[in-house]
């Protein structure tokens, strides 16, 4: 049940690279990471691939297959014809570093950005009392493997460098959104997600949704309801205009 | 640091212009014919079985026939090439395209932006939802408070036409309230106000069975948007036909 | 030769998994400047694996439930052989680790009151693991990962810098430890992105390393666990205990090749799943021990009765403690009546409603549907024993965590002694927490107590960068892959999960042409990002680590735990109080026994005397 797979995957690093050509044997049941690793014990010894548990639950794999964010441990060979050429290159919004590495650190800046979980500071550990429905939304949230896939794929800041200043990214505005929902945060999150983390640049064109291997609803459970309670406070003319006629600030 | 140097806009091997193309083609022959029925100002209102067409629901200026406006006609006759909709279509064009599903939909469609995942958009700069215009996409939640009285109306219209009996036109007018009412009820805003924007479900039960519910169904909402459109269309299709006599309508009682 | 990068931190934590980064939690809310290393990038440590929940008797489920009764579960576990003062420890403040997650932001599954819930598993008598559906392991890392952001955030605020007291180096390997006569300095390693040496000056370390599941063929490990802190240990002085008592977790895929070894959560079982074997029949009946006879049911009428009336019925064998049940399908494999692809059939779908099923196993469907395209509402898994977890590591002072070696500390998995011959599910967790906090605090108070610095001298530097940079130097040798390749085979089937004394000196022989073959890799290109290099030197760890497993396990002439010998299959109350502690100096490495420290006599009378008969030696028992 072998055969011989074409591929095509990106070599280089800051300085230049492209897309290279490999014929390597594949096997019934394997996945793309397979693959790579099969070029990097026979072929390309030094080919850097990042990657770690292989089973779709650290998010270390990303990259794009065929031009799709996808990982790579979570794409099995099966899906395509054995007389495709699949190529596979590093995501593209974020710097190279070689290969198939890219730096994420962009991402862990973001996350820095995001104010911490605000506990109410008299309750004593062992005293938190949740409901199994209250925590049910944050915990979707929570599923996130940290892959960057969605980083990766949203054109805000795939397609516009310069947006990165300005905004979190999906990944961070649904942090944002699982701190809002959980029962016990106290923080304001509101302006925060508009003022501080660019909710206002995603257009909702849920590219991070269809790119994510957890299957979060990051559109329709995060960052849609984050929009609504922006709109809720800042788009609401009849507050607005209250707030003009009686001079709150 | 520099990003990988891969110059093609996209690697992507599937045919990733389809599902845009076929968006942009099906709004744009449905803003057409919605276009040529407003501005025909003939044709909303079937006399002998009170069949009134959504688009023109309610009718509230002088030019309207009386019998079709079950509200009064509140404003003077409209000037120009101007039609009895045009008071009503703002409304709900308003909510269709502020509408979360519909904003994703022509985003990519007509503006390219990005026209599918992880192929690039043609723009150089974006600001998103931040600056005007865009920014009066938040209004969304006001123009749902519109439609669904839009909707309460066109539900009294469909029930109001079966006092003359019963024909394929009363179904059709039903149905297309139903579809109607279930693209209103499923809206994201919909959704937040029921009970998405409270922070402890456990204290509202009530409120968090409807958003469970409305969940469900906002589950469905671009489903739910093209059914309703397309129906929209082929309800005021039909009442247009029997109206101008091209068809009559088959009846089932009376 | 590039100028070297050079650190000074009061605390240095390796590894940054729960014990890693728990301990620099504490190292930090102590006042030290504290830096994590870590291989992978921040978050993706293999505790994001851990499925099941953590062990904690909190008792928010059935109220019965105490740290004593936690006790007992774990000694029982480990087959008496666990350090009693540190499983005391552990069952104790467990609950309190818990709890402190909360205050973090975890948000685990709750109870209809509002506690944390708390599910049945393996070996622990009453529902105990706190746990967010099959995930848990992803929400403590998320968790602690979070915790440590918030604390730079409270340094930004201070000091206008995140870094200043807390400070993570991601994707970065320690290759040695560095030492100022009998005392820790330091560590020396590389970026993994650039290849760039740095120098890390430090009084204390802290080892948070995980386990060793590399040096074997089906193991649920990631590459990270190539027993690095076990071996920086070694090479530092300190000892390891318990080095052949290594846990074949029963339930791995075994299907698709490429995912062989990756884990089917214990929780499977603990919600109703049940073994088959090709002829359809619950095979586990058949293998309940003496020693667990009056606990579990033999009959599948009881134990179907025990998933919904705890009090009244005993559990199902399908939940006896891992190595039982890992032995168990090895011998049903062997015979004969395995699955097409060489496991036994774990069954869910007939036991629950395909919804239950999506609900209470969220991970494990996807991870099905998306690995090998089964689906688990409609289709039962095939599974197999892999190998996942190593119950030796560095002897440590139970409160401490502290080695034998001044200054050097050791938590989690890579540490030794807590889990005795073989651990329970759940309470690896529980141990990342517990243990993870004192050895930071272990390590705090030690550098607060020091009145000089120890310092790092040139020649140390100049060799530990020599020996990194050694694969690059030689020309012809051979390729790192090879060897590791066959040292995964030679482990698996000679050390593996069944031993005999014939195979075991002949995976100790091959261990030693490994050894020399080792000394003559040849890595190419250049020393940014490149994989090949990377695996060189985790094999010299690896080769350390598996020749004390070897030694030891030729060494202990019994069957217990998480070490069963076909040539002697039974358990020896004599064993029970030696330990085997492997150690490394110029001559290599060596194994010898030590006496077990007597278990206190408070704790002893929680036991039956007639459960202790089967452990303890009629000596001890006088």
């Amino acid at each position: 049940m072998s055969y011989q797979g074409k591929f095509r995957v990106w070599r280089g690093d800051d300085s230049g690279g492209g897309l290279e050509d490999f014929t390597v044997e594949v096997n019934e049941g394997e996945v793309v990471l397979d693959i790579i690793h099969r070029l990097q014990a026979t072929q390309a010894p030094d080919l850097a691939v990042r990657w770690n548990c292989k089973a779709g639950k650290c998010g270390s794999c990303s990259a794009e297959i065929n031009g799709r964010p996808r990982l790579l441990c979570m794409t099995r060979m099966s899906v395509f014809d054995e007389s495709e050429t699949i190529t596979v290159t590093p995501m593209r919004t974020f710097p190279i570093i070689r290969d198939l590495v890219t730096d994420v650190s962009f991402n862990y800046t973001k996350a820095r950005e995001v104010p911490s979980f605000a506990p109410p500071k008299d309750l004593a550990p062992g005293e938190y009392r949740m409901q199994q429905v209250d925590v049910e939304r944050s915990q979707e949230f929570r599923k996130c493997i940290e892959c960057f896939l969605c980083q990766n794929t949203c054109h805000v800041v795939r397609d516009h460098e310069e947006n990165k200043e300005a905004f979190s990214g999906p990944r961070f505005l649904m942090r944002v959104a699982e701190l809002e929902m959980h029962p016990l945060d106290t923080a304001d999150r509101v302006d925060q997600a508009q003022d501080d983390h660019g909710l206002g640049y995603c257009n909702i064109t849920k590219c991070c949704s269809e790119v994510c291997p957890e299957h979060i609803h990051i559109t329709d459970n995060a960052l849609i309801p984050m929009k609504e309670r922006v709109a809720d406070r800042k788009y609401d003319p009849i507050v607005w205009l209250g707030n003009k006629l009686f001079k709150r600030s | 640091m520099a990003r990988a140097e891969i110059a093609a806009r996209t690697l992507r091997t599937d045919r990733w212009w389809l599902p845009p193309l076929t968006t942009f083609v099906g709004l744009l022959l449905i803003s057409i014919y919605a276009a040529f029925r407003t501005f025909q100002g003939d044709f909303y209102w079937v006399d002998q079985y009170h069949y009134l067409t959504p688009m023109y629901s309610p009718c509230l200026t002088e030019e309207c026939i009386p019998a079709a406006s079950h509200f009064g006609r509140w404003f003077p006759a409209l000037p120009g090439f101007l039609t009895p909709p045009v008071i009503i279509i703002p409304f709900l064009l308003g909510f269709r395209i502020t509408c979360y599903y519909y904003r994703k939909a022509y985003y990519r469609a007509a503006w390219a932006s990005p026209p599918a995942c992880a192929v690039a958009e043609p723009h150089s700069k974006y600001t998103g939802e931040t600056r005007f215009p865009l920014i009066a996409q938040n209004l969304h939640r006001y123009f749902f408070y519109a439609a669904s009285l839009l909707l309460l109306i066109n539900i009294y219209d469909a029930v109001l036409a079966f006092g003359t009996g019963v024909g394929l036109g009363n179904i059709i007018l039903l149905v297309n309230v139903g579809l109607l009412a279930a693209y209103t009820l499923s809206c994201h805003s919909c959704r937040h106000i029921a009970g998405g924007r409270l922070k402890h479900f456990s204290k509202h039960p009530v409120r968090y069975w409807m958003w469970t519910q409305i969940s469900k169904l906002n589950n469905r909402h671009m489903l739910l948007a093209w059914t309703s459109l397309i129906f929209v269309c082929l309800t005021d299709l039909y009442v247009a036909l029997v109206a101008s006599g091209t068809i009559s309508d088959l009846r089932f009682i009376n | 030769m590039p100028e070297l990068e050079r650190h000074s931190f009061d605390v240095l934590v390796i590894g940054a998994g729960g014990a890693g980064l728990r301990a620099a939690i504490e190292a930090r809310e102590h006042g030290m400047r504290t830096a994590v290393l870590c291989k992978s990038l921040f978050g993706k440590a293999h505790t994001v694996m851990a499925e099941g929940g953590i062990a904690a008797a909190m008792g928010n489920v059935n109220s019965s439930d105490s740290w004593q009764v936690h006790f007992r579960d774990t000694m029982r576990g480990g087959k008496f052989l666990n350090n009693w003062r540190m499983a005391e420890l552990h069952a104790q403040e467990a609950p309190q680790r818990v709890w402190e997650l909360e205050t973090y932001g975890a948000l685990f599954d709750r109870t209809k009151d509002g506690r944390i819930s708390q599910r049945n598993f393996g070996g622990h008598e009453y529902p105990r693991l706190a746990h967010v559906g099959d995930r848990t392991g992803l929400e403590l890392i998320r968790t602690l990962q979070q915790k440590i952001v918030s604390l730079q955030q409270e340094d930004f605020k201070e000091f206008g810098n995140y870094e200043e007291r807390l400070r993570v180096f991601q994707e970065f390997t320690v290759t040695d430890l560095v030492k100022d006569g009998d005392r820790i300095a330091g560590a020396f390693g590389y970026w993994r992105e650039s290849g760039r040496f740095v120098l890390f000056e430090a009084p204390a370390v802290i080892l948070a390393t995980g386990g060793i599941g590399k040096s074997f063929k089906v193991t649920s490990n990631s590459w990270e666990y190539t027993g690095d802190g076990h071996a920086l240990a070694l090479r530092a002085g300190a000892s390891l205990i318990n080095m052949e008592f290594i846990q074949f977790h029963p339930t791995g895929m075994v299907w698709p090749p490429s995912v062989k070894g990756i884990l089917v959560t214990e929780s499977v079982r603990g919600d109703g799943g049940v073994l088959r074997n090709s002829d359809g029949k619950r095979f586990m009946f058949d293998y309940i021990p003496e020693v667990f006879k009056d606990k579990y049911a033999d009959n599948e009428e009881e134990g179907d009765r025990w998933y919904t009336d705890q009090a009244n019925n005993r559990r199902p064998p399908e939940l006896l403690p891992r190595d039982e049940v890992a032995r168990a399908i090895n011998s049903e494999v062997k015979a004969g009546r395995g699955s097409p692809h060489g496991g036994v059939f774990l069954d869910v779908s007939t036991r629950l409603p395909a919804e239950e099923i999506r609900k209470r196993l969220p991970s494990m469907h996807h991870q099905f549907k998306e690995l090998a395209d089964v689906d688990i509402t409609a289709q039962p898994m095939e599974v197999g024993p892999t190998c996942h977890y190593v119950m030796g590591g560095v002897e440590v002072d139970p409160d401490t965590g502290s080695s034998s070696v001044a200054g050097l500390y050791a938590a989690g998995e890579v540490s030794g002694g807590m889990h005795g011959s073989n651990r329970l599910g759940g309470n690896s967790l529980s141990d990342l927490l517990v243990f993870g906090r004192r050895a930071g605090a272990g390590a705090a108070e030690y550098v607060r107590a020091l009145d000089q610095r120890p310092a790092v001298s040139e020649d140390t530097v100049t060799e530990a960068r020599a020996t990194a940079l050694k694969p690059f130097q030689q020309e012809g040798g051979e390729n790192p892959y090879t060897l590791h390749m066959e040292l995964q085979q030679s482990m698996n089937d000679l050390v593996g999960i069944i031993r005999r004394q014939a195979e075991m000196e002949e995976a100790l022989q091959r261990l030693e042409k490994l050894k020399e073959r080792a000394q003559s890799l040849t890595v190419e290109g250049h020393q940014q990002f490149n994989p090949g290099w990377h695996l060189a030197l985790d094999l010299r760890n690896m080769l350390l680590v598996s020749e004390c497993v070897a030694k030891a396990a030729l060494l202990r002439t019994e069957s217990r735990g998480g070490h069963t010998r076909d040539d002697h299959p039974s358990m020896d109350a004599e064993w029970r109080r030696k330990l085997l502690v492997c150690n490394v100096d110029e001559n290599g490495v060596s194994v010898e026994e030590k006496p077990q420290i007597p278990i206190r006599s408070d704790l002893l009378d929680l036991f039956d005397r007639a459960e202790l008969e089967k452990y303890l030696t009629a000596e001890e028992l006088s």
